[in-house]
């Protein structure tokens, strides 16, 4: 039992690492920022979801996905869905011609609830809905794909191509979905008003610790052999396979867990902010999620999270201020990032941490094969640097 | 659908069918220009659109030029003829600066070319405003022609098309026929050999990564004359663009024109019959669908493993 | 299509890659414990044949029996579950992980994605990895990330990792390659111990040291066996002076 303990905190400076975001999230923020600022961060930290996910995905199996907003999306429609149903009772839609069902379909001149929106007027349901329909969908395109050996570059583009598709279908049903305004005027979780100041800081805390579930999650499914060997597939797919694992097992499994763990951010992220709208489904959201892990370090769980947290509070001031430069700025970003510092801010941290000799234990990701380390935190053979 | 009776399907398959060749004609250059870089070189480039944008904003500039200087049915050629080459040379400086430190990378070039759409799509909004532009078409351009009373086929459309075939054409005789063309099939198929028999690899590289560009540029100006031109325009066509090129296979040349022509007619036709949104789902879809049994594309030759 | 005692029994195999027969109604059995070399000029098809035995390439016609069992019909990884290891040309071991790390993935337990994530390094593991290290001479090395190997080093690492599977057919595609002379040496015997309880099939351009190993040689040419016998009797062969050894 110690050794997956020891695995989940992420050996000595995985556990600092840790404590120190786990103390930045839950202490430092709250009391230092108004309760407005605060939301902003909340928002930030469902994002964060997506760019965890992606370290697992991207980072350690080498599997990019330009479409991770569909799971954030997918997350968070199911959510909204409850929630909007629960809005949409006889009572407050008197007004309606045909009252007990959401604005946007009487808008649309629906007459009745249609069937698939039926099963979510139920919270348990719900919450399985967030957690099972992604994962699902995730799993029908990874068999179809990861099965035919489809990988790297045109697996990024269908990912794309499946974002696309799905924000036009969501944009374009907008009967059954609310369209390009999304689901809004969302108000009560079973009763408990999510508008309220108290109901916000509380949202903003579960958001914050289910991050940091994810987090050791992640970090228990990386210290396993799952992790090495997914390590071991990203550089050499073919002995992977060689030595006997079904390689595309493996991949169709890290990509429902980070749809998953992306839906989540998604769910969340409607509580938090009261809507849930197609434009963080299609090809810009997904792409805008991968340079938050790009930024942070693409094989660091907390530095994912550190990225989220920074490009996000630069795209609001600069995009207030300058939002003409915002732009340049963010296309200058991807590209100094892609091209100078691969393993984003963890790395560069890394880099002089090491100099300063701070840290024993380096975990250095892969950029183009040549020397590089794994540190193995449940490893028991004794350090060297 | 079934409204319609026989005389008037067929004449609507015939209009919808000339309305897919415009989209054709500009999916085809697009992917053909993709298909250069991606296919020869594996290089994805998600600024791609954007460098139809750059063609489709010279042909802009020539346009204003024309009219302020009463040229409005001479510049026409001329502006094509630029759009191509400022594209080309846009496209061989980004080549020198980035992409050719990123070719062992794909998935890293994938990022950095998005990085340089969202660039390139701020100097046009900063240089050329928000708001969508067009290009005064010369006289000749204007109208349609019509082979019976109920068929009405625009003559933009035509030309369009009928300049997407000479591009074609002409970048088959290139790759083909020429000595250039021979270096850049030797260095695909081959670099170490390239390299010791002397080609600059480097540079073939560089007129590769231009080449495709500029014909991007000309897809730009083809397509001035079917609509405006706004800072997200190139965005529209790029998926579309990927996905010729993915379901063509990537690297036939023939693969890219029946991919073209196959998937913008099924869009065309379905977007007539269902609503505009739902008729590219569902031509996004049945690509996807298609992929997923097939993923080297329709026309990949079996390659020795 | 008949049954046999032999572990390996490739009948009639042909690949075809758009018309060029790169192995050619190939014919070939390999006994228990035995060390077969398989020798040949280049482009004669032995590692295509590695290639179709392990299920890299697929191929046209021909069946090929393990212990009986058809393995055209499975997959790469089910090949190797049911005990035949290959080893490639060039050095593929993963570069990132530490030699002990390399060998312990290669440990045939946790092969399902539940298997991994919960898979305990018990101590039956760290013996195994260590008593492996020892036989490919990199004892010393385990916790040296296989990157900074010495090539002669990393064709071991890949032999380890294949020992490691317990294979009952282990292939070796030329496993001396830029090696010293005392590596050789080493690796001689390293294969002379493995192959008392398997078979072993070995391809090889070093003569001297096929001479050393092998208990009966092969001879490909052009997708078709050209000879087959004892080194000694394969060296006779005029055919084989001919075409591969030279006068």
């Amino acid at each position: 039992m110690t050794s997956y303990f020891s695995r989940l905190l992420g050996g000595r400076e995985g556990a600092i690492g840790l404590a120190l975001l786990a103390a930045l999230l839950l202490m430092v923020l709250p009391l230092s920022l108004d309760l407005f600022r605060l939301g902003l961060v909340g928002k930030y930290i469902t994002y964060a979801f997506v760019a965890v996910s992606l370290v697992l995905l991207w980072g350690n199996g080498g599997i990019l996905s330009l479409g991770q907003g569909v799971f954030f999306g997918l997350g968070g429609y199911c959510m909204a869905m409850f929630l909007k149903l629960e809005a949409s009772d006889p009572v407050s839609t008197a007004i309606q011609s045909t009252p007990g069902i959401p604005d946007f379909m009487d808008w649309n001149q629906l007459t009745a609830l249609p069937w698939f929106w039926e099963p979510f007027k139920s919270l348990s349901f719900t919450i399985v809905a967030i957690l099972l329909v992604p994962t699902l969908f995730a799993f029908v395109i990874g068999f179809a794909m990861f099965k035919r050996r489809v990988g790297g570059v045109y697996f990024a583009i269908i990912t794309q191509a499946v974002a696309l598709i799905l924000s036009i279908l969501i944009v374009g049903q907008q009967g059954y979905t609310g369209g390009v305004n999304g689901i809004t005027d969302l108000k009560t979780l079973h009763g408990w008003d999510i508008r309220t100041d108290s109901a916000k800081y509380i949202l903003y805390y579960v958001s914050a610790l289910l991050l940091l579930g994810c987090i050791l999650l992640s970090r228990g499914i990386l210290g396993s052999k799952f992790g090495m060997l997914l390590l071991a597939m990203r550089d050499k797919e073919e002995r992977v396979r060689f030595s006997g694992y079904d390689v595309s097992d493996f991949k169709i499994f890290i990509f429902c867990v980070s749809a998953m763990i992306s839906a989540i951010g998604g769910a969340m992220f409607t509580l938090q902010v009261g809507f849930m709208s197609p434009s963080f489904v299609g090809i810009v959201p997904s792409i805008e999620m991968v340079i938050f892990a790009a930024v942070g370090g693409r094989m660091s769980l907390i530095g994912a999270v550190y990225g989220t947290l920074l490009v996000n509070f630069g795209k609001t001031m600069f995009s207030e201020t300058y939002p003409e430069l915002w732009l340049f700025l963010m296309g200058g970003l991807f590209i100094a990032v892609v091209m100078f510092f691969p393993n984003g801010l963890a790395g560069i941290y890394q880099k002089y941490a090491k100099r300063s000799g701070l840290l024993r234990r380096m975990m250095q990701p892969a950029t183009n094969g040549s020397c590089a380390r794994i540190s193995s935190e449940s490893k028991k053979m004794g350090a060297r640097t | 659908m079934f409204e319609y009776s026989m005389a008037e399907i067929g004449n609507i398959v015939v209009m919808q069918g000339f309305s897919g060749l415009s989209l054709f004609s500009v999916l085809l250059l697009m992917a053909l220009g993709l298909a250069i870089i991606f296919g020869q070189m594996g290089v994805i480039n998600m600024a791609h659109g954007e460098f139809m944008a750059l063609g489709a904003y010279t042909t802009v500039l020539f346009s204003r030029f024309a009219v302020s200087h009463e040229l409005v049915s001479h510049y026409f050629v001329f502006a094509i003829a630029a759009a191509f080459v400022v594209a080309f040379v846009v496209g061989y400086l980004i080549e020198y600066g980035m992409i050719r430190h990123l070719y062992k990378r794909p998935l890293d070039t994938l990022l950095a070319t998005w990085g340089l759409s969202l660039v390139m799509q701020q100097c046009f909004r900063s240089g050329f405003g928000a708001k969508e532009v067009s290009a005064t078409l010369p006289e000749w351009l204007l109208g349609s022609f019509k082979p019976t009373p109920d068929i009405d086929i625009p003559i933009n459309g035509v030309f369009v098309m009928v300049l997407a075939l000479v591009v074609t054409v002409g970048v088959g005789l290139f790759m083909f026929r020429s000595r250039w063309g021979l270096r850049m099939r030797a260095t695909v198929q081959n670099r170490v050999m390239a390299d010791a028999v002397g080609i600059n690899t480097r540079k073939v590289d560089r007129v590769t990564f231009a080449l495709g560009c500029g014909i991007a540029g000309v897809a730009g100006a083809a397509f001035t004359t079917i609509a405006s031109t706004g800072p997200t325009t190139g965005s529209l066509y790029i998926v579309d663009s990927f996905m010729v090129v993915v379901f063509g296979g990537a690297a036939s040349l023939l693969g890219t024109i029946t991919s073209a022509f196959g998937i913008a007619q099924a869009q065309s036709i379905l977007q007539f019959f269902m609503t505009s949104s739902m008729g590219k789902v569902a031509t996004l879809m049945v690509i996807v669908g298609i992929l997923m049994l097939r993923p080297e594309g329709l026309f990949a030759s079996k390659l020795r493993k | 299509m008949s049954n046999t005692d032999f572990v390996l029994a490739v009948e009639d195999l042909t690949v075809s890659f758009d018309g060029f027969k790169a192995v050619d109604a190939l014919t070939m059995y390999v006994d228990k414990n035995e060390l077969r070399v398989v020798i040949g000029p280049n482009g004669a098809g032995k590692t295509t044949l590695l290639d179709l035995i392990c299920g890299k390439t697929r191929s046209t016609s021909g069946s090929i029996k393990f212990n009986n069992q058809e393995l055209t019909k499975l997959s790469e990884h089910e090949i190797v579950r049911s005990g035949v290891g290959r080893k490639f040309q060039t050095p593929s071991i993963y570069e990132n992980l530490t030699v002990y790390q390399n060998l312990e993935v290669s440990f045939p337990q946790g092969r399902t994605v539940f298997g991994s994530l919960f898979f305990r390094r018990s101590a039956e593991v760290a013996r195994r990895v260590r008593s492996v290290a020892e036989e490919i001479f990199l004892d010393e090395q385990l916790e040296m990330e296989a990157a900074l190997l010495s090539h002669g080093q990393k064709q071991w690492l890949e032999i380890g990792m294949l020992l490691m599977q317990e294979p009952e057919l282990l292939m070796l595609d030329e496993p001396v390659a830029g090696m010293s002379a005392k590596e050789r040496d080493q690796t001689a015997d390293l294969l002379k111990r493995i192959c008392r309880n398997r078979s072993v099939i070995v391809i090889e351009h070093d003569m001297e040291f096929v001479e050393r190993i092998a208990h009966k040689v092969t001879v490909l040419h052009q997708g078709r066996i050209l000879a087959e016998g004892t080194m000694e009797k394969v060296q006779a062969d005029d055919r084989v002076i001919e075409v591969y050894l030279g006068h």
